[in-house]
């Protein structure tokens, strides 16, 4: 009798266990895939990806045709406030409760960090658009992370090398206190110490810092050839108008470490106009991103895109087609075909998805416009050069990502 | 308090995962204890402390830490961080209950800004970041807590317990001897009560059992944050007990729930953008509308007709 029980309930098993690994291996989990985008709506990240990033991804699913393997595509969102704990709360609820696929957006890296957390252990992918820090792709990597649009590498790379190499050697940073200034900065350290140059100081201003002068005084004083401001969004803007009131930017070059579109735009052209920077897209580059900004543009009032809506946009399509193309939404079929598959669109050129979950793709290099070399409002940076995205990003064997490079 | 109305509450409370989403109602347990410990302080001894975050956030910072650098178990974790919200309550407190009314509240307020920028600059919690992805553990090194049900009834357990050791306070000898200080202190002072000493010791309670609710959402939550340790989480304490009814043993239990609820319905609704306006707006209401919150407009109005 015992015997006889034990077989059934072993056959039992087996049968469930069939039925559960033919579900997976085929179809999608819950008869919907659906698209969870984390992004800051009030805060100072919220021009960089708000409600623009939940519009970009909404771009893509229609364009994509609203349903993939004949079953329909939901896009939800939720504002962050730019808090971890918020974060990784609602990652978490969608993950467990409301069957969440996959998270995009996944603005600051202090959110994104815990994030990530959160959905790696519920093997789910998180396609971040709009953090920097490296560590998602470094020390902190899982097979589930894909980070996208830019990191701190690239920008430091395709931002502080040339300055370094063209005479001006003492720097003096301006970070932004918390996990993406704190990468940021030791990065563009190391970058300018490679080429001979040496920071003489730094301050570290917590994030949504409204008044920067004694920052600004503390840079002044240091005597040095740069000031770099390794933050982002209205915080790089407020350094950087308190640098121009306080005559900083007459006695020293002040470079902005990551400076997205609007916040340019934002700008007073006769103080940041001859700036260079580094970004992953430009809008106006040429006729294909023309073409989809200016269908941005139809539905954002007409604010230009930043880089990561471009990149919200190229992830989001990427991983439909990865979907479709492995015929499930099982996270590591999907991950393994969005790896094998390049990404080549409007946003991303010569663009491929690394083992460590880095998309490497052509970064760049910029400089801000002058007044009277603009046509019209939104007419902001000139091309200076396109960095190979081999060049501008860290390389896979200097990473440090475990699972990757045990693969390789 | 009615026997009853207690074992009917445990028995929804035993069955409620099963029904609603357990991380959200490990969340109200959490808050519903840190509001009932802030009540023992301002609705038993009357002493409205205004930094009772840094109590919450220091049991979180003490348990990640010990949890992530030295793979404690999850019991010893705790009640480290309850120690050390205890003891950070002893200093507050001894400092603080020099003073009275604004005094005191404007002394706990500055002490716990102080507080907050040593964590946002101490190098082991993380700054902006905070601590992430703190293991929950295996409870005396047996059970695992990854699996939210299990966490659930962890957490109800320990929130079973705090609550059970603010009642009893609040019904013993002492719990008296506070609610006659409150009344008229100086009457109690006539009467040979040594007051400093009994409102020191309550504000200790009161911290470590806020600390107990830090400690157990660092857990829940697998992160610890500034959030915890801001002022903002002190005010949404107060706005908890005085909208659930404050000096009710229950009524912060009510307070939190309902702000917990509110919070997490209006995120995901139109009103996203508006919380804090519709929260200020529901403070106001309550403050005008019904003083004594919504247990104490319920226990008024059973007195009234029955």
């Amino acid at each position: 009798m015992k015997v006889m029980q034990k077989t059934l309930l072993a056959t039992a098993m087996a049968a469930t266990m069939a039925i559960t690994g033919s579900a997976n291996a085929a179809g999608l989990s819950d008869d919907k895939v659906k698209i969870g985008v984390l992004v800051d709506m009030g805060g100072v990240y919220a021009d960089i990806c708000g409600q623009g990033c939940v519009e970009a991804v909404k771009m893509a699913v229609e364009d994509f045709g609203g349903s993939v393997l004949g079953k329909p595509i939901e896009v939800v969102s939720a504002d962050t406030q730019l808090k971890p704990d918020i974060g990784s709360a609602i990652a978490r609820q969608w993950i467990e409760q409301e069957q969440v696929d996959v998270i995009n957006g996944a603005v600051a890296s202090s959110v994104t960090g815990a994030v990530t957390k959160v959905a790696s252990d519920a093997k789910k992918i998180t396609l971040i658009a709009a953090s920097a820090s490296h560590a998602f792709t470094t020390k902190a990597c899982t097979p589930y992370n894909a980070h996208w649009t830019y990191d701190v590498v690239s920008l430091a790379n395709g931002t502080v090398k040339p300055i370094v190499q063209s005479g001006k050697k003492k720097w003096f940073f301006v970070t932004a206190d918390y996990a993406f200034g704190h990468a940021l900065e030791s990065v563009a350290t190391g970058v300018i110490k490679e080429n001979g140059g040496e920071v003489v100081g730094g301050v570290k201003a917590p994030l949504g810092t409204t008044d920067f002068s004694s920052y600004m005084l503390q840079a002044q004083a240091s005597g040095a050839d740069v000031i770099a401001l390794a933050n982002a969004g209205t915080d790089m803007v407020n350094s950087l108008k308190t640098a121009a009131e306080f005559g900083v930017t007459e006695t020293a070059d002040v470079a902005g470490l990551l400076v997205f579109t609007p916040n340019a735009q934002a700008l007073d052209p006769n103080v940041a106009g001859g700036m260079k920077l580094t970004t992953g897209f430009y809008w106006d580059m040429d006729d294909e991103t023309r073409a989809w900004s200016k269908r941005y543009m139809a539905r954002m009032d007409n604010k230009i895109p930043a880089m990561p809506h471009a990149g919200a946009y190229s992830s989001t399509m990427h991983y439909l087609k990865a979907v479709q193309a492995a015929g499930t939404d099982d996270s590591d079929a999907v991950m393994a075909k969005m790896k094998e598959t390049p990404v080549e669109d409007f946003f991303s050129r010569n663009g491929y998805l690394r083992a460590d979950g880095r998309m490497v793709h052509d970064m760049l290099q910029v400089r801000i416009k002058k007044a009277d070399e603009r046509a019209n409002g939104d007419d902001i940076f000139a091309i200076e050069q396109v960095i190979k995205g081999d060049d501008a990003f860290l390389p896979l064997s200097k990473g440090g990502c475990e699972f990757a490079m045990a693969k390789n | 308090m009615n026997k009853k109305l207690t074992i009917a509450l445990l028995g929804v409370a035993l069955v409620a995962p099963l029904a609603i989403y357990p991380v959200f109602l490990m969340k109200i347990l959490c808050f519903a204890l840190f509001a009932c410990a802030f009540n023992l302080l301002l609705g038993f001894a009357g002493l409205l402390s205004f930094g009772h975050a840094v109590f919450l956030g220091t049991g979180g910072y003490i348990t990640g830490h010990l949890m992530l650098n030295y793979s404690v178990t999850p019991e010893i974790g705790i009640i480290a961080g309850v120690i050390c919200a205890g003891l950070i309550g002893f200093v507050y407190g001894k400092l603080a209950v020099r003073r009275e009314g604004i005094y005191f509240a404007m002394i706990t307020l500055a002490l716990a800004q102080l507080a907050f920028f040593f964590y946002l600059q101490a190098p082991f919690t993380g700054g902006e970041d905070g601590l992430q992805g703190v293991p929950r553990g295996n409870l005396f090194g047996v059970i695992d807590l990854e699996d939210n049900m299990t966490m659930y009834y962890f957490v109800l357990a320990i929130f079973s317990a705090g609550f059970w050791l603010i009642h009893r306070c609040v019904h013993s000898p002492f719990g008296q001897i506070l609610k006659a200080i409150r009344e008229n202190e100086p009457r109690a002072i006539s009467l040979g009560y040594k007051v400093e000493q009994y409102k020191l010791l309550a504000f200790v309670l009161s911290a470590s059992l806020a600390g107990l609710a830090g400690s157990t959402k660092a857990l829940v939550f697998q992160l610890a944050s500034l959030t915890d340790v801001h002022w903002f989480m002190s005010g949404e304490v107060v706005l908890m007990t005085l909208l659930g009814g404050m000096g009710t043993i229950w009524g912060p239990v009510i307070g939190a729930t309902t702000v917990v609820g509110m919070q997490n319905m209006l995120a995901s609704g139109p009103l996203a953008n508006y919380i804090h306006v519709v929260m200020g707006v529901v403070f106001v209401i309550c403050v005008l509308a019904f003083r004594n919150g919504i247990v104490g407009e319920l226990q008024k109005l059973v007195k009234k007709n029955f």
